[in-house]
C-alpha cells in the first residue's frame, strides 16, 4: 500500500477533474479504425497528433510515437481494440523514465543519506516554493525531520513566502534574509542539518531563465558548496516545470541539466486545463524521471507521479 | 532544436532548383515545413493549420513559384500573414477623462502580475503620471510583501488591508487613490485558474465594483498549447482590453503570442523583458512575427545601427578592410560602436540565426574590458603593425593591462582571423559584419 493509500488519497482523482471530456476518447476511434488492418488510416493519426500535439508533446516526440505505432501495428496484424489501447499506452510510458530506486519518490521511503538534501530549481513563476512547501508538509507527515533553505534571496519577499510555508507545514527554516548570499544561505543551511540530525534538507533557489548564463552559473555554485558539507550533496537536484509551458521548457531541461545535472522533474499546475506533454521528450532525451505533480495551491495538492495515470489523462478528451 | 524557418526554406528549394518546374508536392512539403515551424515554436495547432491553409492559398495565387528565390518568397508570405495576425498598429493604455484611470491586472498563477504591475507604475510615473498600486492578491503567501518592496524601489504608494478580501482591496484602493489625488490606479490581482469557477467570480466582482478603464490580461510567453485555452476563458469573464507578454527575455519563440491573437480579438500592448523594474516596452507585430519563425530582430537591429553608427566611420573603416589596413586602433574604435548599440548579448541574440550559434555562449558586457585594456596597453605602432610584438612587448602588454601573455596571444591571433573574415565578407554589410567578429572571438573564449 502506497503512501498516499494510506492518507486516503485517491492518485487520479484531482488529476482527472477538469478532464471532463467533450469529445469521443481517441483510444475507442483509433481501435475502431485499425481493426483487422495492418495500417492506420491517416485520419486516425491526424487525430493521434492533434491529441499529442495540443497537448504540447511536441512535433518531434509525436512523430516518434506514431513511428512506434505504425511499426507495431505493421508488424502485429489484427490487432484487437484493447491491445492496440494498451500498444499505445505501452509505446507513451516507455518513453518516459522510471523513478531511480535510490532517489524514490515515495515520502516514508529510506534515504541512503542523511541529511538528504533536495536542490529546487527552474524559471520564474513555476512553483518552486510552493512545491517546497508541500514536499516539506509530506516528508513531515511520513515522520521525517524536515529543515528548509530560502536561498531565493532575490526575488522580493520570496524568503516571507517560504516562512509562511515553513509555518504552514510545521517544518523549521533557515534564513539570511534578501539581498543575501544564496550559496551561503544554502551551506548555512545544509550546516545546521548535518548537526540538528535533520533527514531531508529542501533548499529553494531563486527562479531564472535558463539563457541567463551567470545566473545559471550561480546555481552550480549553490550546488557546490552544499557537497563540501555533505558527500554527494545535494543528492536531488528536482527541476520544476510549469504544465503549461510550451517546447520551451525542452530548452529549460537541457540548460539546468548542463547546470546542475537535474535527477527529477516536478510538473505543477496540472489542475488547469494544460497537460504538460513536454515532459513526455524530456523524460526520454534527458533520461530523467518525473517524481511530483502539483494539483491545486493547497499544502495536499502534490503527488507521487504516476506514468499510466499522466498517459491516461493525456487520451481522456479535452475540456473546452 | 528550433531552425531558422526561412534558411529550412531556402534548402527546401535548393534541393529543387535546376528543375524546370516546381510541382504542388513541393508546395506541400514547404507548408509542411512551415507548420512544423509554428508548431515548434508553441502556435496553436488549430491555429497553425489556418496559417499554413491561407499561406497555401496565398502561395499558390501569386507568382511564387517562378520567382527566382521561392524560398524568400515563401518567407515572405508566411512573415507578412503572421505581422497581420499580430495586429498593426501598436496600441497604449486608454486613460479615463476623469481620473483616476483604473487597469486591472489578472491571469494565471506565476505568469508575472506582480512584476509586471510595478513595472507599469514605474513606466507611468516617469510619463508624469502619479500612480497607486493595490494589493488584491490576498491568497498567495507574501504577494502583498512582494509588492510592497517593489512599490518602494520605485517610490510609489501601495493600498493594502489586513483583511482578506480582494473585493475590498479594490473598492478601498479606489477610494484612498481618489483621496491622494493620484490619477491612476493598478489593482494587482491574485493568479488564478481559467477552469476555477469561484476564483473567476471573484475577479468579475472586482471589475463590476471599480469598473476598469483597462484590464490586462498577463500571460508567460513560454507558454504552449493551453494558451488559447486560457485566453478565452479569461476573456469571456472580463473582456479585456489588452494582452501582456511576460518573460520575452528568455529564448521562447513566444507562439503563444500568435495563438492569443486569434482566438480573442485584442491587442498585445506591453512586454517583460527582465526582472528589473524598467524591463518593460511595448509590443511589435514585425518583431514578434520575425520571433516566432526565427528571423532574429533584424528590424529593430536596423534601426539601432541606423541611430548610433556613425556612417562615415562605417564608410572609412571598410576601404581600409578592403585594402588590409584594417589595424587593431581601428578594431578599438569598432568596439566603441558596437558599444553604443547596447549589451553585446542583446545586439548578437538580434542577428538572425545567432540565436542558435550562441547556445550556451555568454556574452557579458564587461567581457569587452580585457580586450581593451590590452590594446590600450599597446604603443602606436603595435597597433598599426600587430606582427612586430615580439615575446617581450608582449609581456609588457599583458604586465601593463591586468592580463596574460596568453590573452595578449588569444587576442592577437582573434584579431588575423577577424581581418581575414573581414575581408572575405567585406559584401555584407558592414553591422553583420563587426557583430560576426565578435561573435567568434567570444565563442572562442568561452567554448
Amino acid at each position: 500500500m502506497s503512501f498516499f493509500e494510506k492518507l486516503g488519497f485517491k492518485r487520479e482523482e484531482k488529476l482527472k477533474e477538469g478532464l471532463e471530456k467533450s469529445r469521443e476518447g481517441l483510444l475507442g476511434k483509433l481501435s475502431k479504425a485499425v481493426m483487422g488492418k495492418d495500417t492506420i488510416d491517416d485520419e486516425v493519426l491526424d487525430e493521434l497528433e492533434e491529441v499529442l500535439i495540443t497537448s504540447d508533446v511536441g512535433v518531434k516526440t509525436t512523430l516518434e510515437i506514431i513511428k512506434r505505432i505504425e511499426a507495431r501495428v505493421s508488424r502485429d496484424k489484427y490487432v484487437s481494440a484493447s491491445q492496440l489501447q494498451n500498444m499505445l499506452r505501452e509505446e507513451i510510458i516507455a518513453l518516459l523514465r522510471d523513478n531511480d530506486t535510490d532517489k524514490p519518490a515515495e515520502f516514508d521511503a529510506i534515504l541512503a543519506n542523511k541529511p538528504h538534501v533536495v536542490m529546487i530549481v527552474g524559471v520564474n513563476g513555476v512553483g518552486k516554493t510552493t512545491t517546497i512547501g508541500k514536499l516539506g508538509n509530506l516528508y513531515k507527515l511520513a515522520g521525517k525531520n524536515v529543515l528548509l533553505g530560502a536561498a531565493d534571496t532575490f526575488r522580493a519577499a520570496a524568503v516571507q513566502q517560504l516562512r509562511i510555508w515553513s509555518e504552514r507545514a510545521g517544518v523549521p527554516i533557515i534564513q539570511q534574509g534578501q539581498g543575501a548570499d544564496p550559496a551561503a544561505v544554502a551551506y548555512d543551511t545544509v550546516a545546521a542539518a548535518k548537526s540538528r540530525g535533520a533527514d531531508v534538507v529542501l533548499i529553494d533557489t531563486a527562479g531564472r531563465l535558463h539563457n541567463k548564463l551567470a545566473l545559471m552559473d550561480e546555481l552550480t555554485k549553490i550546488k557546490r558548496v552544499m557537497g563540501k558539507i555533505v558527500e554527494g550533496a545535494p543528492h536531488e537536484v528536482l527541476l520544476v516545470l510549469d504544465a503549461s509551458t510550451g517546447q520551451n521548457a525542452m530548452q529549460q531541461a537541457k540548460a539546468f541539466t548542463s547546470a546542475v545535472e537535474i535527477t527529477g522533474l516536478a510538473l505543477t499546475k496540472l489542475d488547469g486545463t494544460a497537460k504538460g506533454g513536454i515532459v513526455i521528450g524530456i523524460s526520454n532525451e534527458l533520461q530523467v524521471p518525473v517524481k511530483y505533480i502539483g494539483v491545486g495551491e493547497k499544502i495536499e495538492d502534490l503527488q507521487i507521479f504516476d506514468r499510466a495515470g499522466f498517459v491516461n489523462a493525456l487520451f481522456e478528451g479535452k475540456k473546452g | 532544436m528550433f531552425d531558422d524557418l526561412s534558411s529550412k526554406l531556402q534548402s527546401a528549394f535548393k534541393s529543387i532548383s535546376g528543375q524546370a518546374k516546381i510541382t504542388e508536392i513541393n508546395i506541400a512539403e514547404t507548408v509542411r515545413e512551415i507548420r512544423r515551424a509554428l508548431l515548434d515554436a508553441d502556435v496553436n495547432y488549430d491555429v497553425a493549420r489556418e496559417i499554413t491553409r491561407r499561406v497555401k492559398e496565398e502561395a499558390e495565387s501569386s507568382d511564387v513559384l517562378n520567382s527566382v528565390s521561392p524560398g524568400q518568397q515563401f518567407t515572405k508570405i508566411v512573415y507578412d500573414e503572421l505581422v497581420r495576425v499580430l495586429g498593426g498598429q501598436q496600441e497604449e493604455i486608454r486613460f479615463a477623462n476623469v481620473p483616476p484611470t483604473v487597469i486591472l491586472i489578472a491571469g494565471l498563477q506565476g505568469s508575472g502580475k506582480t512584476t509586471f504591475a510595478a513595472k507599469l507604475a514605474k513606466y507611468l510615473k516617469e510619463q508624469k503620471h502619479v500612480p497607486m498600486l493595490a494589493a488584491a492578491d490576498v491568497y498567495r503567501p507574501a504577494a502583498i510583501d512582494q509588492l510592497k518592496t517593489l512599490a518602494s524601489q520605485i517610490g510609489v504608494p501601495v493600498y493594502s488591508i489586513e483583511e482578506k478580501d480582494a473585493l475590498k482591496v479594490a473598492k478601498g484602493a479606489l477610494a484612498e487613490a481618489r483621496k491622494q489625488a493620484c490619477d491612476v490606479l493598478i489593482i494587482d490581482t491574485a493568479g488564478r485558474l481559467h477552469v476555477d469557477a469561484e476564483m473567476m467570480n471573484e475577479v468579475s466582482e472586482i471589475k463590476k465594483a471599480v469598473n476598469p478603464n483597462e484590464i490586462l490580461f498577463v500571460v508567460d510567453s513560454m507558454t504552449g498549447q493551453d494558451a488559447v485555452n486560457t485566453a478565452r476563458e479569461f476573456n469571456q469573464r472580463l473582456d479585456f482590453d489588452g494582452v501582456v507578454m511576460t518573460k520575452l527575455d528568455g529564448d521562447t519563440r513566444g507562439g503563444a503570442a500568435l495563438s492569443i491573437r486569434t482566438v480573442v480579438d485584442k491587442p498585445i500592448k506591453f512586454v517583460g523583458t527582465g526582472e528589473k523594474m524598467d524591463a518593460i516596452s511595448p509590443f511589435y507585430p514585425d518583431r514578434m512575427a520575425q520571433r516566432i519563425l526565427g528571423m532574429g530582430d533584424v528590424v529593430s537591429l536596423v534601426e539601432k545601427a541606423q541611430k548610433e553608427f556613425d556612417e562615415d566611420e562605417a564608410r572609412i573603416m571598410q576601404a581600409k578592410i578592403r585594402t588590409d589596413k584594417f589595424n587593431l586602433d581601428d578594431f578599438y574604435n569598432q568596439l566603441q560602436q558596437v558599444k553604443k548599440l547596447g549589451s553585446m548579448q542583446d545586439i548578437v541574440g538580434m542577428i538572425p540565426g545567432m540565436n542558435n550559434a550562441l547556445k550556451g555562449v555568454e556574452i557579458e558586457d564587461d567581457a569587452l574590458k580585457p580586450i581593451e585594456a590590452i590594446i590600450s596597453s599597446m604603443t602606436p605602432d603595435e597597433k598599426e603593425t600587430p606582427l612586430i610584438i615580439n615575446a617581450s612587448r608582449k609581456r609588457r602588454i599583458a604586465k601593463g593591462s591586468g592580463t596574460s601573455v596568453r590573452d595578449v596571444n588569444d587576442l592577437l591571433r582573434q584579431f588575423e582571423q577577424m581581418k581575414k573574415m573581414m575581408k572575405t565578407m567585406t559584401k555584407m554589410n558592414k553591422m553583420g559584419r563587426a557583430v560576426q567578429g565578435l561573435k567568434n572571438m567570444y565563442a572562442q573564449k568561452k567554448p
